[in-house]
């Protein structure tokens, strides 16, 4: 239920890197193994913590990737000037251990019994979330209708490309929009998302859709501004943000 | 004991000693989290309110504005582990808006435009601890950053400055907020890491 997701005192646990699977040239998903995970639903996340040789540590949140059931597996994408994921998109290899405290968050989730129709929109590496959303209707053989409006640079930054395929010819719309260089030959969206592009691929607000928006500032001020424009009631948009404004 | 993470290095400097609660980073960005929407309430309809006092108290944003204000410079902590270090503000102090109320409530639930509540001790809005902060970096507050008017409590997590608040609801008893309710700490002081229940 909402609002129960973390429960009792949350304790760091140790966590082996089983596998990592490099998605694009600057994201990498990482399997882990956490004796005792309590398991966790779609949309949430942990902290993660390292620990140098010298005692130093830093700690960071991780959206999970995976579904509830699957193991505990983090997307991480490089930033260049990063401390965390430069070290566990570069550096990482199976067997290394990390520490990981959670799940948690629970505002932030979907499960099929909350119904839908669902409307997931993605800007870069915050379809994470929204891809274990995806994972887990498609492990519970949720009928709930669902459509993936996801942004990327390019073709090549596109994360979990096949899988969302996949899910496109399982009964998921999925509409992708190039910003910045598309392939010779591209025939979908090539431009930030806008009210046009929303109006296009959104489901209508009378279908009383649910509506989860990850992705940078720019992007879910934009895109949850359009969907409450749209006639979207507020609290039906949910939203989570990472980096500053302005960038 | 943590287990070492193998080839884990310091890159980021040293933060000054004292001035960075444990587990928390510097940024000098000013990251945006919220749960929804912004809202954007005209001034010509925002108001704020104090409940649950003997009176109940509002004041117009024109009001408002002409209540003695203060221009403070301060360090901020977000749960998620980003710290911003010498932030400037200007607001009213908590102390001239409850001053205007007769309570003896112990706690109040701040809330806000499009639904956000938290919970805080009356103790912690008062002595020069708290401000309705209206202006961020000598400009007026953004939307994004939770203008026109932002709680601004430093000394707790930043989910406690309350984006977009409208009023104070005073209560006897301490009852969770927005986060409060999905497992993050009802009190939330950054140098003991009461980040989530429990800790």
């Amino acid at each position: 239920m909402e609002g129960t997701a973390v429960r009792g005192r949350l304790t760091w646990q140790t966590a082996t890197v089983a596998s990592v699977v490099d998605e694009t040239a600057k994201v990498r998903t990482l399997m882990l193994e956490v004796p005792g995970w309590p398991g966790h639903q779609a949309g949430q996340h942990v902290d993660i913590r390292l620990t140098a040789d010298d005692g130093y540590q830093a700690e960071r949140a991780y959206s999970i990737a995976s579904a509830p059931g699957e193991p505990l597996a983090l997307t991480v994408e490089r930033l260049d000037d990063g401390e965390v994921s430069p070290y566990l998109t570069e550096d990482v290899q199976p067997g290394d251990e990390l520490e990981v405290r959670g799940p948690i968050g629970g505002y932030f989730i979907w499960e099929p019994a909350f119904g839908g129709p669902l409307m997931l929109l993605a800007g870069g590496s915050g379809v994470v979330p929204l891809r274990a959303m995806l994972r887990r209707r498609s492990s519970a053989g949720s009928s709930v209708p669902a459509r993936l409006l996801y942004s990327s640079r390019s073709l090549d930054d596109v994360i979990y490309r096949s899988e969302l395929d996949a899910d496109a010819s399982g009964g998921v719309t999925v509409c992708h929009t190039l910003t910045r260089s598309q392939p010779q030959g591209w025939t979908g969206y090539a431009r930030r998302v806008d009210a046009q592009m929303l109006a296009e691929v959104a489901w209508p607000a009378a279908d009383k859709p649910l509506a989860y928006v990850c992705g940078p500032t720019s992007f879910v001020e934009a895109v949850a501004s359009g969907l409450v424009g749209l006639g979207y009631p507020a609290g039906r948009v949910k939203t989570e943000r990472f980096g500053a404004t302005g960038q | 004991m943590s287990p070492i993470s193998r080839g884990f290095r310091r890159k980021r400097e040293e933060a000054p000693a004292g001035r960075v609660p444990p587990g928390q980073y510097v940024t000098t960005d000013f990251p945006v989290l919220s749960a929804g929407p912004t809202p954007h309430t005209p001034l010509t309809e925002w108001s704020f309110s104090i409940a649950g006092g003997r009176e109940p108290k509002m004041w117009s944003w024109e009001q408002f504005r002409s209540l003695p204000s203060e221009t403070l410079t301060t360090d901020i902590h977000c749960v998620t582990r980003w710290s911003k270090l010498d932030t400037m503000w200007e607001g009213v102090s908590l102390d001239v808006l409850l001053g205007a109320v007769e309570y003896d409530a112990r706690y109040v639930l701040a809330f806000s435009d499009g639904g956000y509540t938290t919970n805080l001790p009356v103790a912690d809005l008062l002595g020069g601890k708290a401000w309705v902060a209206f202006s961020f970096g000598g400009s007026p507050l953004g939307a994004e950053h939770g203008g026109p008017a932002r709680l601004l409590v430093p000394h707790l997590y930043f989910w406690k400055s309350a984006k977009w608040v409208r009023g104070l609801q005073l209560r006897d008893t301490d009852v969770p907020g927005f986060w409060e309710n999905y497992g993050y700490h009802m009190y939330g002081d950054p140098w003991k890491e009461q980040r989530y229940a429990g800790d």
